[in-house]
C-alpha cells in the first residue's frame, strides 16, 4: 500500500486490567475502530478510522477507554500548524475538496463572551421571577405601524399572521436526510411540548409529522425537495432558505447514498439520485424576485402563513436585509458564521460570513433607522449556546434564536465533526437503521425539554435582574449590555458602551 | 362555467374570486396578474391575456389554459396538473415540477425545466413546440423535456448550455444538434425507434391540443440526451 502521510489524529487509550472483552466497543463503532482479536485474546484498535465521537468510552462497562489527541505530533510549527500540513496531504491523496461538519471551529472572537449584562441595584428594583409573573412568550410576524380604528371607534386587532412561541427560542432548520427519524421525531415532539417550533430543512416533512404541524416551520430551497401544497399548508410558516450560515453562497447536496427509500419519499425525488440544491434560487436575482416568490407561497396559503426569509450573515448584511424586509418577507432569519451543518467544504465553512453578534446589530440597527423595523421580526442563529446568548441576542435586537447544534448536543451529540460520513455513532447524523435505533426519540424530547425549561428558567432570572418582566422589553435595549475588551469600531457596530461606562 | 373580468382586480383579489368559484372558469382581460392558480386542484381556467409571473405555481391538480403569451416562471414547483400556452413563455418554466405537464405551442425563455424531478409515479412532462432559450433543462433530475422546434426561424433549437448540470431524467430536441455543445456528464445520441415510442404519446397529446399530426412531428430527426451518472459529484470531496 503506497504511503499516504497521514497521521491518526486520536489515540485510543485501553486499560487492559479494566477491560473485560465484552466486546461493546467493537459493536457500537461504526467506524471500525476497534477488533476483537481471538488468538491474543486482545482488543486492537485501528487508529486511523477514529473521529472522536466518544461513544465507546461512554459505552464501555468498565471504562477501560480514553480517547486522546494524538500525542505522536509534526513537528511545531506556527505557521504550519499539524492541521494545515494534514490538509495538504488529504488533497495531495485525493484531489477532493475538503469537506467538514458542524460549525467553524477556528478561533474567530466570539462576541457573545465579550458582552455582559446589566443588573438592577439599589434604585431600580430587579424582580423575582419565583414570585412574580414572567413573561416570555413572543410573537413572530409583520406588525401594524399605526393603531387604526373602525368606523365605530374600536382598535381594529387583526393582525398579519404571527407564529406564537413560548419562549424565543426555536430550533433552526436541519433536513430529515441529514440528521435521522428518530432525531427530526425528537424535535418535532419537544417542539410541542414546548410551545416553540422546529424546522423542517430543505428535505420535506415525513408523513409521520405532519400532526406537528402548528409547532413546525417548513422550509423551501432553491431544489424544493418536497414541497408542494399540503407541505406549505402544514407548517406554522414557511422559510425561504436563501443562506446559510455554514456555507454562504453554496449550495446543498445530498448525495444519493443517503437519499434511501424514506428519504426519497420525503423529499419527492428518485431514490439513489443525488438531492442538489445549488446556492442561487435560479428564480431570484433581486429583492423583487424574492418578493415574487414570498407572495407565491402566500397567494398559495390564503396569506395565512407567515414567510420567513434566511439568509447567511455576510457583508452589508444590514442593506441585504433592508431589502428582504421590503420584499414581503414577514420574518428574517440570519445565520451566522459558526453555524452547524451536516456537511460543508471545510473551507468555506471556516472562511466566509461574519459573526452574528455583528450582523445582528447592524440589521437592527438599520432597520430601526430606515423606519422598517416593525414590518418584519428577526430570528437569529449560529451558534447561540445558552440562556445568556439567547438574553444578550434579544438585547441586540433579536425577537428570537434558532438553536441547533445545542439541541443536538442535547441529543447526545459530541461534535466530532463528521456527520458527512453518514455514520453517525449517536444515531443523529445517519440514515443507517442500525444506527438510527440508538437514539430513542422519547429520550430526545425529554433531553430537548429539559434543556429549554432551564434555558426558559435562566432567561427569567436574567430578565428579573435586569428589572424587566417581559420579552417586549428587553428586546433592543441595548442599555443592559457592556462590552469588556472590544475595541471602539466593535462596540459602535454592536450599539453598546464599553464596561465601566 | 364561471366568466370572470380580470381588468380591474389584483393578483390577490383574482386569486380569491378563482378560489370561490366553480370548478370551471374563464377569465378575460387578464394583464399580468400574478401567481393566478396558485396551488390550485380540480379546477379548469380558460384565460384571455397575458398572465403574469408564476402562473399555476405550486399547481396541484388543476388544467390551465392560456390563449396568449405566460411570462416568467409558469408552473413553478407544479406537483400535478397541465398548463397548455397557446403562445410562448418566458424565463424559468416549471421550475422543480416533479409532475404535470406544461405544453407551449411557442417558444420558452432561459432556464426551461430547471430542476425538473420525478417521483414514483409523477413523471413531469415539458413539451415546447418552438425553441428553447440557454440552460434547457438545467439541473434537471428526472422527468422529460422534449423541444420540437416548429418554428420557421433558422436559429438552434435550443440556445446555449443546455444540460448544465443535469443528473436524471431525459431530454428531447426535434433536431440533429449539429453544433450545439453538451456538457460532458451527459451523452446525447440519435434517438432511435425505442426512444421515441417512448414519447409518442406526450408528443401524440400535444399535437391534439395544437392541431398538428403527431405523425409528421415525430417523423424526424430527434436527439435524446441522459445524464451519464445519478451522482455527478460523488468523487469531489475528501472527509475532514
Amino acid at each position: 500500500m503506497p504511503v499516504n502521510y497521514m497521521l491518526p489524529e486520536f489515540e485510543v487509550e485501553r486499560s487492559d486490567y479494566r477491560c473485560i472483552r465484552c466486546r461493546v466497543c467493537e459493536r457500537q463503532c461504526s467506524n471500525g475502530v476497534h477488533r476483537y482479536d481471538i488468538d491474543g485474546d486482545v482488543i486492537l484498535s485501528d487508529e486511523y478510522k477514529c473521529v472522536d465521537c466518544q461513544r465507546c468510552v461512554c459505552l464501555c462497562p468498565t471504562h477501560a477507554l480514553k480517547i486522546k489527541k494524538n500525542e505522536a505530533s509534526l513537528r511545531e510549527n506556527f505557521n504550519w500548524k499539524q492541521n494545515t500540513i494534514l490538509e495538504i496531504y488529504k488533497q495531495a491523496n485525493t484531489g477532493g475538496v475538503l469537506l467538514s461538519s458542524m460549525g467553524n471551529p477556528e478561533p474567530f472572537p466570539v462576541y457573545w463572551d465579550k458582552i455582559l449584562i446589566n443588573a438592577s441595584q439599589v434604585t431600580n428594583p430587579s424582580i423575582d421571577p419565583l414570585r412574580e409573573p414572567m413573561e416570555t412568550r413572543v410573537f413572530l410576524g409583520k406588525k401594524p405601524h399605526d393603531i387604526t380604528r373602525d368606523e365605530n371607534g374600536n382598535i381594529n386587532t387583526e393582525l398579519p399572521p404571527q407564529i406564537e412561541l413560548e419562549l424565543p427560542v426555536m430550533f433552526s432548520a436541519m433536513s430529515y436526510g441529514s440528521i435521522s427519524y428518530n432525531a427530526h421525531k425528537s424535535l418535532a415532539t419537544a417542539a410541542e411540548a414546548l410551545g416553540i417550533c422546529y424546522n423542517t430543512g430543505e428535505g420535506g416533512l415525513h408523513e409521520d409529522f405532519y400532526q406537528y404541524g402548528k409547532n413546525t416551520i417548513v422550509q423551501v430551497a432553491s431544489g424544493r425537495f418536497g414541497v408542494y401544497k399540503d407541505y406549505l399548508e402544514a407548517g406554522a410558516a414557511i422559510e425561504i432558505k436563501m443562506g446559510q450560515g455554514a456555507k454562504p453562497g453554496i449550495g446543498g447536496h445530498l448525495p444519493g447514498a443517503k437519499v434511501q427509500a424514506d428519504v426519497s419519499k420525503t423529499r419527492m425525488i428518485p431514490e439513489g439520485s443525488d438531492a442538489i440544491s445549488p446556492a442561487p434560487h435560479h428564480d431570484i436575482y433581486s429583492i423583487e424576485d424574492l418578493r415574487q416568490l414570498v407572495f407565491s407561497l402566500k397567494e398559495a396559503t390564503d396569506y395565512k402563513k407567515p414567510v420567513i426569509v434566511k439568509v447567511a450573515a455576510v457583508h452589508n448584511i444590514a442593506a441585504i436585509a433592508s431589502g428582504i424586509a421590503r420584499s414581503g418577507a414577514d420574518i428574517i432569519a440570519i445565520d451566522g458564521f459558526r453555524g452547524g451543518t451536516g456537511a460543508a467544504p471545510t473551507r468555506i465553512r471556516d472562511n466566509v460570513g461574519i459573526p452574528i453578534e455583528l450582523a445582528l446589530a447592524a440589521v437592527d440597527k438599520r432597520l430601526r433607522d430606515e423606519g422598517i423595523r416593525q414590518n418584519v421580526s428577526l430570528v437569529v442563529g449560529g451558534s447561540v449556546r445558552s440562556a445568556s446568548d439567547v438574553v444578550k441576542a434579544i438585547a441586540l435586537g433579536a425577537d428570537a434564536c434558532y438553536i441547533a447544534t445545542s439541541a443536538l448536543l442535547a441529543l447526545g451529540c459530541h461534535l466530532c465533526r463528521t456527520c458527512q460520513s453518514g455514520k453517525c455513532n449517536w444515531g443523529i447524523a445517519t440514515q443507517d437503521p442500525e444506527l438510527v435505533k440508538r437514539l430513542n426519540p422519547e429520550t430526545g424530547k425529554e433531553r430537548l425539554i429539559n434543556l429549554l425549561t432551564a434555558w426558559k428558567h435562566e432567561i427569567k432570572e436574567m430578565m428579573g435582574l435586569m428589572g424587566i418582566n417581559s420579552i417586549e422589553a428587553l428586546r433592543g435595549n441595548r442599555l443592559m449590555l457592556r462590552g469588556v475588551g472590544l475595541n471602539e469600531k466593535e462596540l459602535e457596530i454592536l450599539g453598546i458602551s464599553h464596561a465601566g461606562e | 362555467m364561471v366568466s370572470l373580468d380580470a381588468k380591474v382586480l389584483n393578483h390577490q383579489s383574482l386569486n380569491q374570486q378563482i378560489k370561490s368559484a366553480g370548478e370551471e372558469i374563464e377569465l378575460d382581460n387578464v394583464l399580468g396578474q400574478r401567481f393566478i392558480a396558485a396551488g390550485v386542484s380540480d379546477k379548469s381556467i380558460e384565460i384571455h391575456g397575458t398572465p403574469g409571473n408564476a402562473l399555476g405555481a405550486y399547481l396541484n391538480g388543476a388544467v390551465i389554459n392560456v390563449y396568449g403569451n405566460a411570462q416568467d416562471a409558469v408552473g413553478d414547483t407544479m406537483n400535478s396538473g397541465q398548463i397548455n400556452v397557446f403562445g410562448n413563455i418566458g424565463d424559468a418554466a416549471g421550475y422543480a415540477m416533479r409532475g404535470g405537464r406544461i405544453f407551449v405551442l411557442g417558444n420558452a425563455g432561459y432556464r426551461a425545466g430547471i430542476h425538473m424531478k420525478a417521483y414514483k409515479e409523477h413523471i413531469p412532462v415539458m413539451i415546447i413546440g418552438g425553441k428553447a432559450g440557454s440552460f434547457l433543462g438545467e439541473y434537471q433530475a428526472g422527468g422529460i423535456i422534449i423541444v420540437l422546434g416548429l418554428s420557421d426561424d433558422d436559429s438552434d433549437i435550443v440556445s446555449n448550455f443546455p444540460c448544465t448540470g443535469m443528473h436524471g431524467g431525459r431530454m428531447y430536441l426535434r433536431s440533429k444538434c449539429e453544433g450545439i455543445h453538451f456538457p460532458h456528464q451527459v451523452t446525447a445520441k440519435t434517438a432511435d425507434h425505442e426512444d421515441i415510442d417512448d414519447i409518442r404519446g406526450y408528443v401524440t397529446e400535444f399535437c391534439e391540443i395544437f392541431g398538428y399530426d403527431a405523425e409528421e412531428i415525430l417523423d424526424a430527426d430527434f436527439t435524446v440526451i441522459t445524464p451519464d451518472s445519478r451522482n455527478p459529484y460523488q468523487q469531489m470531496y475528501v472527509a475532514n
